[in-house]
């Protein structure tokens, strides 16, 4: 049985976090199939230190392309080159995260080698008996939940939701190997190219892969009240959300728009403040692990979602809260230095 | 100007009744409308058609229910359509489903730009886009929020990625899979209405277009769905009225409870 195969994300020359969090996913189906772990690393001026710690947080092996031309992503040498170490080390199970590079390369290279693709999968487990890879995921803005299997070709493809697992936690002494690959000039041919990046400053922490968001709708009254949207998710290091409405209303860019025509999110914790819960932005956000909600109204929708519901107005919870954490904090802070 | 839009026909609402034996959806008796995220992708190529001219056309698989869809976004101000609907379709995955759209595409000779929509709101996968691209060999911008120029067989896109944008550039033909910030959808006219209503759509199979026969349906699909379920959504929580300080204090005190158990702050 072949190897279990992770992809490891670089970005602006980083490791991306998400590539820890596929280890930890990895691991346990490695495990449980008794095979090696690892990670693909397609980037330009990798470094070493980013390599070990792949190692050190779980992979056993490390496949390593460094190419200048890797310096962005673009799907064409992208898939290329990832279909011929496919092809070579034949993995049975390849996972990747649901970033907008995961949801651009995964079907790209599943359909060229004609295997199955499970997307925004939630859990991960492989089938008693067969060894087969048993893929959940939402679907109909999660309403529903379907386990999917890739019974007859390999490798078995899924990507993950970012934030829906731990990373997994380094160990300084663990050992691997490295396998650096080269590859021909053809490969990197493509028929797009690469201008520029443009940083949002507003989007420090992106709603996808943000561990916290607190989103705000309509019962904010008025934009200026964003601001405290903004305040409560810096304090709680999250990124800030939204429904579509004050989307439409010009009060917050798209970036941050929740829902069936926005984004899809499954973080740790979901503050939906001022939001009443309509299906459209419900079926963006329900997945969440935890969820908080504050409005006015007592009937709204978003209150059979959540974990903790306040009936009130967020004017007045949000300010409050705000200055309690930041009491917390400077508590804590004291404690610890004492 | 070539372009052609792959659209899906979805249900309505998000109540929507599942075949447990073949995981696919049961239609009957639910309200039917084009992916809300496909008429950003439509909305989009009829803009580029009246600025550079050309043609657009869209293309759905499904079954002749679908036709209805085709005729929809005609009377938005698509030129024509086609169906691919047979019955060694159903059952496809996202690979059997970009398969048949691709080569139906294939089928249709020269053209310039495939816009889809970013995802489905009923499969979520947001695969088939790509999926077509990969067949067609077609250098791909996925989650495309605007396109900056075209001409001289290039475009130049913007892309919404993690933490801001980026700017591709690509040679025509290209595909496309856009997000609701390119374009707001204009409304079907009653001219569109009437000429979509007169306009004879073809429906094609499988000998239509060039396909293998292994390739289709759930045959065809490289996925099996194992079972469907319903997921215990309803947490209905602990719920807590602020009345005045005291209940506003209880809440806030609740929430900083909360907060401290789970560790999130």
């Amino acid at each position: 049985m072949g190897e279990v195969w992770t992809l490891a994300e670089y970005r602006h020359e980083k490791l991306s976090t998400v590539s820890f969090e596929l280890l930890n996913r990895g691991k346990s189906l490695s495990q449980k199939l008794n095979v090696p772990l690892a990670s693909v690393i397609l980037g330009s001026n990798i470094k070493k230190e980013d390599v070990q710690e792949l190692i050190e947080r779980g992979a056993d092996k490390v496949y390593v392309v460094d190419d200048k031309n890797f310096k962005n992503f673009l799907v064409e040498p992208y898939a290329n080159v990832l279909m011929e170490l496919l092809n070579e080390y034949k993995p049975d199970i390849f996972i990747a995260a649901a970033t907008t590079t995961g949801r651009t390369l995964m079907p790209y290279v599943a359909v060229r080698i004609k295997t199955g693709l499970t997307a925004d999968c939630t859990v991960l487990e492989i089938e008693e008996g067969t060894g087969n890879l048993l893929q959940t995921r939402p679907a109909i803005g999660g309403n529903i939940l379907a386990t999917i299997k890739t019974p007859n070709t390999r490798p078995q493809m899924a990507t993950v939701r970012p934030h829906s697992m731990k990373p997994s936690l380094p160990d300084r002494n663990r050992k691997g190997e490295v396998i650096y690959k080269n590859y021909d000039e053809s490969l990197f041919k493509a028929k797009s190219k690469y201008l520029r990046f443009i940083k949002d400053e507003s989007q420090q922490v992106t709603v996808q892969d943000a561990k916290v968001i607190v989103a705000g709708g309509r019962g904010l009254g008025k934009e200026e009240n964003f601001k405290i949207i903004g305040e409560l998710a810096e304090l709680l290091g999250g990124a800030v959300g939204a429904s579509r409405d004050v989307v439409d209303r010009g009060w917050i860019t798209y970036p941050h728009q929740i829902g069936l025509s926005g984004k899809t999110v499954s973080p740790a914790l979901y503050i939906a403040a001022g939001i009443s819960g309509a299906v459209q932005h419900i079926a963006g956000m329900q997945t969440s692990e935890n969820i908080i909600a504050v409005n006015k109204d007592p009937d709204a929708q978003i209150f059979h979602l959540a974990n903790l519901g306040i009936v009130g107005d967020l004017n007045e919870v949000l300010p409050l809260l705000i200055k309690r954490i930041k009491e917390y904090k400077a508590k804590e802070a004291s404690k610890n230095v004492q | 100007m070539k372009i052609i839009v792959p659209i899906k026909q979805v249900p309505e609402t998000s109540n929507v009744k599942m075949n447990p034996e073949t995981g696919t959806m049961v239609r009957e008796g639910v309200e039917s409308i084009i992916n809300p995220l496909d008429l950003y992708a439509i909305e989009t190529a009829i803009k580029l058609k009246e600025k550079f001219g050309g043609k657009v056309t869209v293309i759905s698989m499904g079954p002749e229910k679908a036709l209805e869809a085709i005729k929809e976004a005609i009377a938005m101000g698509c030129d024509d359509g086609v169906l691919l609907s047979d019955r060694k379709f159903a059952g496809s995955d996202t690979w059997a489903t970009s398969y048949v759209i691709a080569n139906g595409i294939k089928g249709m000779g020269d053209f310039d730009l495939v816009i889809c929509g970013e995802r489905a709101t009923d499969g979520d996968t947001a695969q088939v886009g790509p999926g077509i691209a990969s067949f067609l060999d077609l250098p791909l911008s996925t989650f495309t929020s605007e396109i900056l120029t075209l001409g001289d067989g290039r475009i130049r896109v913007k892309r919404l990625v993690e933490g801001g944008y980026e700017e591709l550039e690509m040679t025509l033909p290209a595909a496309l899979t856009v997000v609701k910030e390119i374009s707001d959808p204009r409304l079907p006219t009653l001219r569109g209405k009437l000429k979509a209503k007169k306009m004879e759509i073809p429906v094609l199979g499988p000998q239509n277009i060039d396909v293998k026969e292994e390739n289709l349906g759930l045959n065809g699909s490289p996925t099996r769905v194992v079972k469907i379920f319903t997921p215990k959504v309803t947490r209905e929580g602990e719920k807590i009225f602020v009345k005045d300080e005291k209940t506003l204090n209880e809440a806030v005190d609740k929430i900083m409870d909360f907060l401290i158990k789970k560790e999130f702050i």
